[in-house]
């Protein structure tokens, strides 16, 4: 794979001068990705599962193509996969539904203070309304979860474990399935939150053995608007619908109604037809690719970009052993908002702030940080222009007097 | 990056280094307005005291970037001792100048003045006006 050609992909990326380090926020969008949602709605653009004529016809079996393409990608059945509007909504769902209807007052909930305010905020929810009592998985020295841990945590009481695959600000792997063999031992299920996973690493539902696992398709080259919850059938069966209304139902009466099996008793409403599509799309541009090429990839440039961040004065790495792209990081001294401000200048874009992980950057004692994340189009000379950038930034700020 | 080397030398850097009239009395008599940007953490507290029509006191405390914290300082020196009417003249035209927005050049902003230069950075706009608009909530709430 050359990231140079990869590029040509990005329309964004036309922009030569632009180095964009944000792929953790939301990634670029390739060109076969757009073209095929434009496809959708100048020649197909119509609803799904209810008409009965052809151009009906047309969009319900692309849109349930792009089903069966996301299912093979983690290696899951096509009714394992419902269509959600984001990882957040698809862990939102596991929690209101699956949750609220299990959980009470003598149950535990496992989650860690690495996860996105999305995998653990629902679950907060369930435990104010349920009594069940959250539990925070120690993280060890360096903030990575770990199965020595984890089973410090870990009781007979414990019935839902909400982990992230990849924590969003420190790009560590949790030893996941260690966590989910252990887990399923005690009886408990497991919510794998995977937003940061899917697009940079090949996950396979059934060799983790998770009962749920939640992504979205914008991290991935995919649309916004879209997310995927795996979930394993035997649980979605048992588990109430959260959104009642068109399509998802059997038979309606005046007193009550009957839902379709799940999927689509969780889909009710017109989908995000375009956008499932468009990630059936990126999924499609990934495998292309390989999953194993990106990781290896953003690796390289991490770790290359570490060495010489390290060369530089005054900086801070919070996580110089990341497994992944992610880069979290300060200059001493400067509020990461000042900071960003420079970058921005030299047309870098990255994050500064918490990254809606504020419990982590509590754990960290500190205000915020500044996060850059690399994918499949960034370069070296990507990760040059930035650590120029950056000692550049870093000289300004002492010259102003910070 | 001229134009960012001439927003931080003139008073911001003097005013983050060196706020102005920094920590709350927390008494009767004033008024407290909180603030918080979550998506960068600037949070922000300004206190105001207004005796006879007159904006007595200005007081904030709180956290964030150089641009959020120096702006409380330069807001409160520059607000202090002012009649409400024109304090809140003098923020109404702040708050202009920051959006690139007609104004009357008419009302001297003082040294808030410096921060002119903070329409070419739109994604700093709010760290600009936080504490200005606390202050505005805070006299309003008081009223």
């Amino acid at each position: 794979m050359d990231a140079h050609v990869i590029k040509k992909d990005f329309p964004i990326l036309k922009d030569k001068t632009l180095v964009y380090l944000d792929t953790s926020a939301s990634s670029l969008k390739p060109n076969n990705v757009i073209d095929k949602i434009n496809e959708y709605y100048k020649e197909y653009g119509v609803n799904v599962h209810r008409g009965v004529y052809n151009l009906s016809y047309v969009a319900t079996s692309k849109y349930e193509k792009a089903r069966e393409k996301i299912a093979s990608f983690i290696n899951a059945e096509f009714e394992e996969i419902v269509f959600t509007r984001g990882a957040s909504s698809a862990l939102n769902l596991v929690a209101s539904s699956y949750g609220l209807t299990n959980l009470s007052a003598d149950d535990e909930i496992i989650v860690s203070e690495l996860e996105h305010h999305s995998s653990v905020l629902p679950w907060q929810n369930v435990s104010k309304i349920t009594g069940a009592k959250l539990v925070y998985v120690p993280l060890n020295k360096a903030g990575r979860i770990t199965v020595e841990n984890f089973k410090k945590v870990l009781t007979i009481h414990t019935k839902v474990v909400a982990l992230t695959y990849i924590s969003n600000v420190m790009g560590y792997i949790t030893p996941i399935k260690e966590i989910i063999k252990l887990a399923h031992e005690k009886g408990a299920i497991v919510c794998v939150d995977a937003a940061q996973a899917a697009p940079h690493k090949t996950i396979d539902v059934k060799e983790i053995d998770c009962d749920f696992l939640a992504f979205s398709g914008h991290k991935m080259c995919g649309p916004t608007g879209i997310g995927v919850l795996y979930g394993k059938p035997d649980l979605l069966a048992q588990m109430p619908p959260i959104e009642f209304g068109g399509d998802m139902i059997d038979t309606v009466e005046k007193e009550h109604a009957t839902w379709k099996d799940s999927p689509y008793k969780f889909e009710t409403g017109t989908p995000p037809i375009a956008e499932a599509i468009g990630l059936g799309a990126a999924v499609d541009y990934l495998d292309n690719i390989g999953l194993k090429t990106i990781t290896d990839h953003e690796k390289k440039l991490s770790a290359y970009t570490i060495d010489k961040m390290k060369e530089i004065e005054d900086i801070e790495i919070y996580n110089p052993n990341t497994d992944t792209g992610i880069i979290t990081f300060n200059i001493k001294g400067v509020h990461p908002h000042d900071a960003i401000t420079y970058f921005d200048g030299d047309n870098i874009s990255m994050r500064a702030g918490h990254h809606c992980a504020q419990l982590l950057i509590k754990w960290l004692k500190v205000p915020a940080t500044l996060r850059i994340s690399f994918y499949l189009y960034n370069t070296v000379e990507d990760a040059d222009k930035f650590i120029k950038s950056l000692k550049n930034a870093r000289d300004f700020f002492k010259e102003v007097g910070f | 990056m001229d134009k960012l080397e001439r927003l931080y030398r003139q008073v911001i850097m003097e005013h983050y280094k060196n706020p102005r009239n920094k920590g709350l009395k927390n008494k009767d008599g004033y008024h407290k307005v909180h603030i918080k940007n979550p998506s960068c953490g600037d949070d922000i507290t300004v206190e105001t005291k207004v005796e006879d029509g007159i904006v007595k006191e200005v007081n904030h405390e709180g956290s964030g970037c150089s641009i959020c914290c120096s702006s409380a300082s330069v807001m409160s020196e520059t607000l202090k001792n002012k009649p409400v009417e024109k304090a809140l003249q003098i923020k109404d035209e702040y708050l202009k100048m920051l959006m690139d927005k007609d104004r009357d050049e008419t009302v001297e902003l003082e040294d808030a003045i410096a921060y002119v230069g903070v329409k070419k950075f739109p994604a700093r706009i709010k760290c600009a006006s936080i504490a200005w608009k606390a202050f505005e909530r805070a006299i309003k709430e008081s009223e």
